[in-house]
């Protein structure tokens, strides 16, 4: 048949133009593929090999291999437990607010309305501010309980002050990162909400629904993907909050708002455990890792539909 | 009963004025198609029966019930889109049910209705999935069920069939004009396509710049165009035109003169035009005849098409103008032979300096029968359109 004449004579050469052209590509990537590389297996080989010593920089002459000492130490120092509850309340509150928030704002900054434009700039505003920066002003102007704004303004109707970082230290935390990220979850979800076809949402009048209900079968579902995607994100920079609390609370009072980042870090360079911190940044690879899987399965399961 | 009126609407987008005063009455069971160039208001117009634009002057009423301030939902209307609009995230029958899940009605009910209307558009074995696994034509089906379960009053459809594939128009189309058939409802329909409009339509409307140029049968509009606009729009290749000269007027018909110097004789009813009056003559492609045993005019031809089934000839004839004439599939006629263009007068159009169409003296006999219940709007009241009269149309010239 001519057909299977023509074919073997036409296939090899796209074959052939590949190879000639993997090579080079290759290359061309090679010097950040290797980069990367050694920025993150350097750190990892490090804190792995550390985790097995015993290494205290007090006394650095004492470096010793000493097996799982370091982890059964760590594991059954109470601390540990208390720091992920503690990382697990911040992640899952913080995500409630800036996605619940975050929704809700997205409808309304793609209503038409006066000055939208300013309005927009200034809901976004926050994310620009440093973290140091922008928990220094949450502890020193707003929150303060002699000098900051809030405590002026219920002093000024007559109900006291509170003092957060004292009373509701953890709160605090998380209303300060919620205003951080606020801006971040409304950036994303009013993109998705503005890529809503407008037919939809007509069809959906025609059929009967209702403001709410538009939102509720049209907005929401279409903003599913939107949704995952900045859980999944936020979730990664939630795991690892450390500059807010090292500016404004220091992991207290007590243990209050001490979460996984600040308790390796009050390991590594308060006790100068330079062992016990490898292991405890380890636990903490692993367990974002699991929430990572977790994430990426049902974000992926978001995807596909 | 589900008729539609309009009374006139005028429409103002801050101060672009895009609907200049539209009156029209749909009547029961009858499938209206609005067609008009691009821009001229044509979905603006069916979304303002449809609720989802405010009309900013005029009476809409449904039954007889004014509708201007009722909301979509409660007009008793549905409308297919162009893009489907579909909620990607529900089954077809999710989708089709949706209108009902709004409404309150059970779940049972719901899915028994949608059922229902799938064994219709046969589209029960897809209830299960969602729009995104579908077909282009499956998907304008669910959008076509999803209008269907409400069982509105009136259909709007804009532009439904755009987006699909040729073959596949064609059989929508059929099934389309098989569904009014069984529904016997009321229809709206928005179509660039001229084979849609003049197909499916019991009255077309032509739409120009926001005003209605014309209202008819199709066939009407294809007989009797009111002016050169809507001569121009109907038909397909475009009807030709040629300025001419009168040179006489009498009760059987107007004499009038070609550039070549040639004259014929139209039968039209001696209304405005005076002997030496400039006007324009117009002739369907398919009206003209190459025939050398009665030549009107001679003419160069500049172009072949071929069809197959029939030729087009684009011919230069005297004065520089280009006809466009249809042969049959057989034609010798190449590049650059001259060629003898033959035009029956009575087969012509005549149209004064305005650019408005000189009655004939005789109707077509098919432009004649209209929908049953509806008296002829042959003379449709030109007051309709008094707040911008027709500018004149100047006579489209081909390229030389
Ligand atoms: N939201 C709007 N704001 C301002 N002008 C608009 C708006 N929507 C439509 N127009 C204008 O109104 C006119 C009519 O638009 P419309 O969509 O009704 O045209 P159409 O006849 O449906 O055209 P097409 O055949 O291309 O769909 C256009 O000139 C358009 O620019
Ligand atoms: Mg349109």
């Amino acid at each position: 048949m001519t057909s299977s004449i023509a074919t073997p004579t036409h296939s090899p050469p796209p074959a052939r133009t590949r190879s000639h052209r993997s090579i080079p590509a290759r290359l061309l990537v090679a010097p950040s593929v290797i980069l990367l590389v050694l920025w993150m297996v350097v750190p990892l080989a490090m804190a792995i090999w550390f985790a097995f010593q015993r290494y205290n920089l007090l006394i650095p002459d004492e470096r010793e291999f000493v097996g799982f000492a370091n982890f059964t130490y760590i594991l059954t120092d109470p601390t540990l437990w208390i720091s992920i509850g503690i990382t697990m309340v911040l992640v899952v509150s913080v995500l409630a607010i800036t996605i619940g928030l975050g929704t809700v704002l997205a409808v309304l900054f793609n209503q038409e309305f006066f000055g939208r434009g300013v309005a927009r700039v200034l809901a976004i505003s926050p994310f620009f501010v440093m973290p140091t920066v922008s928990a220094l002003i949450w502890k020193n102007m707003l929150m303060h309980p002699v000098n900051g704004l809030f405590a002026q303004i219920t002093r000024g109707l007559g109900l006291g002050a509170i003092d957060w970082f004292a009373d509701f230290p953890l709160l605090a935390i998380i209303i300060i990162v919620a205003w951080q990220w606020l801006p971040f979850a409304l950036l994303i979800l009013l993109t998705a909400i503005q890529s809503l076809d407008t037919d939809q949402m007509e069809a959906a009048r025609m059929d009967g629904a209702s403001a709410m209900q538009l939102f509720r079968f049209v907005v929401l579902p279409h903003l599913n993907r939107a949704i995952a995607v900045v859980a999944m994100i936020e979730t990664i920079f939630f795991l690892t909050i450390f500059a807010e609390i090292f500016v404004t609370t220091g992991g207290g009072p007590g243990l209050a708002t001490t979460n996984l980042a600040y308790y390796i870090y009050l390991k590594a360079l308060l006790e100068f455990d330079v062992g016990g911190a490898s292991a405890g940044g380890l636990i903490a690879v692993v367990l974002a890792n699991v929430v990572a899987i977790f994430l990426m399965r049902s974000v992926a399961r978001n995807l596909d539909t | 009963m589900s008729t539609v009126t309009l009374r006139d609407i005028h429409k103002t987008y801050v101060d672009n004025e895009v609907i200049k005063g539209v009156n029209l009455d749909i009547h029961d069971r009858e499938f209206v198609v609005f067609v008009g160039p691009s821009g001229c208001g044509k979905s603006t117009l069916l979304r303002m029966i449809a609720g989802l634009e405010d009309i900013t002057s005029g009476d809409l009423l449904v039954d007889g019930d004014r509708m201007n301030d009722v909301p979509p939902d409660q007009r008793g209307l549905a409308m297919v889109f162009q893009t489907y609009a579909l909620y990607p995230h529900m089954t077809v029958a999710e989708n089709m049910a949706f209108s009902l899940r709004l409404a309150g009605v059970s779940k049972e009910r719901r899915m028994e209705r949608a059922r229902d209307v799938a064994r219709i558009l046969q589209l029960e074995p897809l209830l299960d999935r969602k729009p995104g696994k579908l077909s282009g034509g499956q998907r304008q089906r669910v959008a076509i069920g999803r209008a269907l379960v409400r069982n509105p009053k009136v259909f709007l459809f804009d532009e439904p069939l755009s987006n699909l594939d040729a073959s596949l128009r064609v059989q929508m189309r059929i099934e389309l004009a098989g569904l009014h058939e069984s529904l016997q409802s009321t229809m709206i329909y928005v179509t660039h396509d001229q084979i849609e409009a003049m197909t499916l339509a019991d009255k077309i409307v032509v739409l120009q710049g926001g005003i209605v140029e014309q209202v008819g049968s199709p066939l009407e509009l294809y007989h009797h165009p009111r002016n050169l606009f809507v001569a121009g729009f109907i038909g397909s290749p475009k009807m030709n035109f040629l300025a001419v000269q009168t040179t006489g007027v009498q009760d059987s018909g107007t004499t009038v003169r070609l550039p070549g110097d040639a004259t014929i004789t139209i039968p039209v009813q001696p209304r405005t035009l005076m002997a030496g009056d400039r006007a324009t003559l117009g002739i369907r492609p398919e009206h003209l005849r190459i025939d050398a045993s009665n030549p009107t005019l001679m003419g160069e031809v500049l172009v072949v098409e071929r069809l197959g089934g029939e030729t087009y000839l684009y011919v230069k004839v005297a004065g520089g103008d280009t006809f466009i004439v249809q042969t049959d599939g057989d034609s010798r006629a190449k590049v650059r032979d001259r060629v003898p263009v033959s035009i029956d007068g009575n087969l012509c159009h005549l149209f004064d300096g305005a650019g408005q169409a000189i009655p004939k003296a005789e109707r077509h006999p098919l432009s004649l029968t209209h929908h049953p219940e509806v008296p002829l709007q042959t003379e449709a009241p030109r007051e309709q359109t008094y707040e911008q009269p027709i500018q004149p149309h100047e006579v489209p010239r081909q390229a030389e």
